[in-house]
């Protein structure tokens, strides 16, 4: 039985470490708890959904092997992910540069709970309060191991998030940019005199957070539903990932992902499963009171 | 006319304890710079523990004991407090975001606990029939009301009198001083973890009496009442009117509550049925808005703090 709920532990966890990995690198270089990261991942689901059902009128029905989706879905990643950056700088346009000028800092904190407020009810304007599915077929489980079933696309989730993590430890180490995103993120000032223009790393910094975000939430809306609360709700577990992992370590905030991801499901062999989403809220509050810096995170 | 005059009254007690619960959140971040997002939470459960009290015996939760109401809304204060101490302890040493991370998802948790633990709460039915005080003295609703007005209008002046006379004590000061810079006030001896957490139990204290006031007045509570919606409101309140000075988070409160309801009844008047769901969400956006234009353009608010402790040092937003 534990093996089924550690099964979908990871495939919850592969959503919340995606999003947690965005959440801890804007916390890192702008220096505060963005609560409107949670939209972000909301906003890439619909944005997705919007793809997928504008291919469906074109082409239906082929689908990849015994997944639940065909190409129209790959195309969908790739444009919510575009589309979900656009948003987050757009946001961070309007509402967090005017205020990191005026140097309010925990104004930012606010007005980012403000604008997860706002995006979540744009969402509820644009797409209507009802949950929506990028597709109506039902997928059957398959025994993979003795006793644990899943669907292939709870597997594919969990390949495409592993494969995304490994290449974000290859642009982080490998590329110039990576690395101008991690001396910004120790010390910005020292970044800036060595000629790193911090502009631009804020930006790009934005750019994947928000791509890994609308993956997060295209997964968590293939694996369970679109909702225009489900960012709100997934907000605690994404800063329980972090937290735990550490601010800051992107390495920290997939473990911690997984970690919040097993114990929410594992909780339900002990306790009701609509006290799910409480579990992450324990968790985190045990870390801030045993290591606030969390497993992997540094004494600043 | 006596429509208008009745629907004045019943929008007036609920701006009152609106300013209650303002003040209560001044007093954290006006006062003090605590960044509490949780206030819903700390609402809902002043109410919840009136209702529980004072309601009559009942099958569907907890209850039936009857407590009379100024016994109520004190233990509905007392479990709040502790409520906020179990937040506080942990987190107010902290870097002030971990405050707002850990009360919102203790809101999420009350949330949670209100929705689904059905012998407590009375889960997503809510509790209701919440006993009024002298509810027999009076003749109408609407004598009623005026009564309740008179009351809430009462201890939105005792809890404004207190504050003030709490930050204008030394102890206010030593608040101040915190907020303005640690490390002076710390280097002269004043511990800003104590402080600030007694700061923080104090002003979750108030935002549990107006919860309790809102049961008392309301009637009825159900999850419904307490979503983050609400400690968005409240904070666009103080923001708008001005942090860090006590009657610009009450002139806040009334000019909000004025904003949502009338903006509430326009969505009813001029959105067609079908999208009357979505109402809601443009009253939302809508106070947004104007919250997001106040931060931007004005971000003291409109009577927000006039000066700071030392002349020259760097006024709190």
């Amino acid at each position: 039985m534990i093996g089924q709920y550690l099964a979908d532990g990871i495939v919850l966890g592969s959503t919340i470490a995606l999003g947690a990995i965005g959440l801890t690198l804007t916390y890192n270089i702008l220096n505060f708890a963005n609560f409107a990261h949670g939209s972000l991942l909301s906003w890439g689901a619909y944005f997705g959904l919007v793809f997928v059902m504008s291919f469906a009128g074109i082409q239906g029905g082929d689908t990849f092997g015994s997944l639940s989706f065909g190409w129209p879905f790959i195309v969908a990643l790739f444009g919510a992910a575009v589309l979900t950056s656009g948003l987050a700088l757009l946001v961070d346009w309007l509402v967090f540069r005017p205020l990191r000028r005026s140097n309010i800092q925990v104004a930012l904190v606010f007005a980012s709970f403000g604008a997860s407020l706002l995006l979540r009810n744009f969402i509820v304007v644009f797409f209507g309060p009802e949950p929506h599915y990028y597709n109506n077929s039902i997928e059957i489980a398959k025994e993979i191991l003795p006793g644990v079933r899943m669907t292939s696309d709870q597997i594919f989730v969990v390949v495409l998030a592993a494969v995304l993590v490994v290449a974000l430890h290859l642009f982080l180490t490998r590329t110039k940019l990576g690395k101008a995103m991690r001396a910004t993120a120790d010390n910005t000032a020292l970044a800036q005199v060595t000629g790193i223009n911090v502009q631009g790393v804020v930006r790009w910094t934005w750019v994947v957070g928000a791509s890994l975000a609308a993956v997060g939430g295209m997964f968590f809306g293939l694996t369970v539903q679109i909702l225009p609360e489900m960012g709100f709700n997934l907000v605690l577990p994404l800063f329980a990932a972090a937290i735990l992992g550490g601010i800051g370590s992107v390495y920290g905030a997939v473990l911690g992902g997984l970690v919040i991801g097993i114990a929410q499901d594992v909780s339900v062999m002990f306790i009701s499963p609509a006290y799910k989403p409480a579990v992450s809220f324990v968790i985190m509050i045990i870390v801030l009171l045993v290591r606030p810096t969390g497993i992997l995170g540094e004494k600043k | 006319m006596t429509g208008v005059i009745s629907y004045l009254v019943f929008f007036l007690i609920l701006a009152s304890i609106y300013g209650i619960v303002s003040l209560g959140l001044n007093l954290q971040w006006g006062y003090t710079g605590l960044f509490n997002i949780g206030v819903a939470g700390f609402f809902a459960v002043g109410a919840y523990t009136y209702a529980i009290l004072a309601s009559d015996p009942t099958m569907n939760h907890l209850g039936g004991f009857d407590v009379p109401m100024p016994l109520s809304m004190i233990a509905a204060m007392i479990v709040t407090g502790i409520a906020a101490l179990i937040i506080g302890l942990p987190t107010l040493r902290l870097r002030d975001d971990y405050l707002a991370i850990a009360t919102i998802g203790i809101a999420f948790t009350i949330q949670l606990v209100a929705m689904n633990m059905q012998w407590l709460t009375g889960g997503t039915q809510g509790i209701y029939n919440i006993p009024q005080p002298l509810s027999s003295a009076f003749g109408s609703n609407f004598e009623y009301n005026v009564f309740f007005l008179v009351m809430v209008l009462a201890i939105l002046f005792v809890v404004y009198i207190a504050l003030e006379r709490m930050v204008h004590s030394p102890w206010g000061r030593v608040l101040m001083a915190i907020r303005e810079d640690e490390t002076a006030a710390s280097s002269v001896g004043k511990d800003a973890f104590s402080y600030r957490l007694q700061s923080f139990v104090i002003g979750s204290m108030i935002m549990g009496l107006g919860g309790a006031l809102y049961a008392c007045f309301i009637k009825y509570i159900s999850p419904q009442d307490f979503q983050p919606v609400m400690t968005f409101q409240i904070w666009a309140m103080l923001i708008i009117g001005g942090s860090g000075n006590n009657r610009g988070a009450m002139l806040g409160a009334l000019l909000v509550w004025m904003l949502w309801s009338g903006s509430g009844t326009l969505v009813q008047a001029i959105l067609p049925a079908s999208l009357q769901v979505k109402g809601g969400a443009f009253q939302i956006i809508l106070i947004g808005l104007v919250l997001m234009l106040t931060l931007i353009f004005k971000p003291r608010g409109i009577l927000g703090t006039r000066r700071a402790i030392i002349p020259g040092a760097k006024q709190a937003p």
